[in-house]
């Protein structure tokens, strides 16, 4: 039996794919030249989805510290923060998380995807259980998986189903972990947190983990993500993110401010047994987060961008998913027209991410969008006519 | 309550199966009811709230067939 038949459905839903054009999981850029601009197929092509909130990762600065790192200290550790993977540099990030959080510990990873697993994994023990939003990232299912604890869902957003399903798991013994996101990366909508953290506090050992991978940097008056604009961060126990969206380079953190966190260093084999980042990573990421603290401008751009972009879509006639933020998804009506319209749209020089069932929440079909603080008015008002141009409007 | 599941999960699949193809035990839900990972969540929540009971995600990744879904809400309803 071959050992890849089970993926048959897969493959004949990509080559489907295939014949209407271009390969969306698979578009390569030739060129990068900036944080908004790349050359695909030959064609200079504006980036819209590539979760590059701020636009650092060509900023001088960031650039700089990560080559001077590479050059001083090498291109990678070779082994891990529990062996001979611990540098200066890892802990001067921590300690710039401690500070940028206000939180008493910081732990970073090797990647996002490794924060989720390790920190979920390790939290949760056998006799507890894991509540989980449903629209929850694929880390944050796998890191439910790696747990020994069983997984329960609710649905996404609603506090009340939360309560409802701690009130039945009331008598199970052990601790519930609550995992939510802040900002969903699909459709880009925000989690209700102050809800959130109000049920967690009328259930006896609930625990609140929330990831704020995509709004950190964004949301918040010093970009903590939406629990700091929301005003509940406090009621937030554990904080994971990622270095790959607003702090532009790869890797991920978790924050807390409960005594024992760092006894994840001590169990979270996603920790303990991967290599630890790099240190041009560790480097551009010390740099990136200094300049989240101090240019609040980035933060102003970011949303001047996103509701120019919302509200010009909107008036053309597209069906957005969310309210105004730096994640614009565009409903389409079906496989067939998101297909093609990802296709024109490419063609035309715009490059946004492609999203079809199976897997999207709700069986969604999405154009999804991210802007960034480097984006240019003329560059958002360009994809606002391309997509009036190519993309079919939903009937 | 354990012999009501059946005639309720397979009411409940009906909105699940636009084609209205003849639903049994075999009838397999990606391939025929086109129920995928993440759709089976949602159709699990709302046998949860039906029965009141709590399935844990990791036997709902194990499902292949409504027979499967039938049998797994079954144990838990009894369990409960």
């Amino acid at each position: 039996m071959d050992i890849f038949a089970k993926y048959a459905e897969v493959r004949a839903r990509h080559a489907r794919l295939l014949e209407a054009g271009a390969d969306p999981f698979g578009q390569r850029i030739d060129e990068i030249r900036s944080a908004t601009e790349a050359v695909v197929d030959g064609r200079p092509t504006i980036l819209l989805g590539t979760n590059n909130y701020l636009g650092l990762t060509f900023d001088p600065a960031c650039r700089e510290a990560a080559a001077k790192a590479a050059l001083e200290q090498g291109t990678g550790t070779t082994g891990s923060r529990v062996a001979n993977g611990t540098y200066g540099l890892h802990q001067q990030v921590e300690a710039g998380f401690r500070r940028f959080f206000d939180r008493r510990h910081a732990i970073v990873f090797t990647t996002g995807y490794q924060a989720n697993l390790a920190t979920i994994s390790a939290l949760a023990g056998p006799e507890d259980v894991i509540l989980s939003d449903a629209d929850n990232h694929a880390s944050i299912w796998d890191g439910c998986r790696l747990a020994e604890a069983e997984t329960f869902t609710f649905r996404h957003n609603d506090p009340d189903h939360l309560d409802k399903r701690l009130t039945r798991l009331a008598d199970r013994p052990g601790c519930r972990l609550i995992v939510v996101e802040g900002l969903y990366s699909m459709r880009g909508d925000t989690a209700p947190l102050a809800d959130f953290v109000a049920v967690k506090e009328r259930h006896p050992n609930a625990w609140l983990l929330v990831d704020e991978a995509h709004s950190t940097g964004v949301y918040g008056a010093h970009g903590r993500g939406v629990g700091e604009a929301l005003g509940c961060e406090k009621g937030i126990d554990f904080i994971v993110g990622t270095f790959s969206k607003s702090l532009a380079g790869t890797g991920g953190f978790a924050v807390s401010d409960h005594p024992d966190f760092e006894l994840l260093r001590l169990t979270a084999k996603p920790y303990m047994f991967a290599a630890s980042p790099t240190p041009s990573s560790m480097a551009s990421t010390g740099e990136a987060l200094r300049q989240i603290e101090t240019r609040p401008a980035l933060r102003e751009a970011i949303w001047a961008n996103a509701r120019r972009l919302h509200e010009g879509l909107a008036r053309s006639g597209f069906t957005l998913c969310a309210g105004v933020g730096p994640v614009v998804a565009v409903r389409m009506p079906d496989v067939e027209t998101t297909v093609a319209a990802w296709n024109a749209l490419i063609r035309a020089g715009v490059y946004v991410n492609f999203a079809i069932p199976p897997g999207t929440p709700g069986g969604l079909c999405l154009l999804r969008c991210s802007v960034s603080a480097a984006h240019t008015a003329g560059q958002i008002d360009q994809v606002i006519e391309r997509f009036a141009e190519v993309a079919s409007l939903p009937a | 309550m354990a012999q009501q599941v059946e005639p309720q999960v397979l009411a409940l699949l009906e909105r699940y199966n636009p084609k209205k193809i003849e639903v049994t035990r075999e009838t397999a839900l990606g391939d025929d009811l086109n129920i995928d990972s993440v759709a089976a969540m949602d159709v699990v929540m709302e046998i949860e709230d039906m029965f009141e009971i709590d399935v844990p995600i990791n036997q709902v990744a194990d499902l292949r067939t409504v027979g499967d879904l039938v049998d797994l809400v079954r144990r838990q309803v009894e369990k409960d």
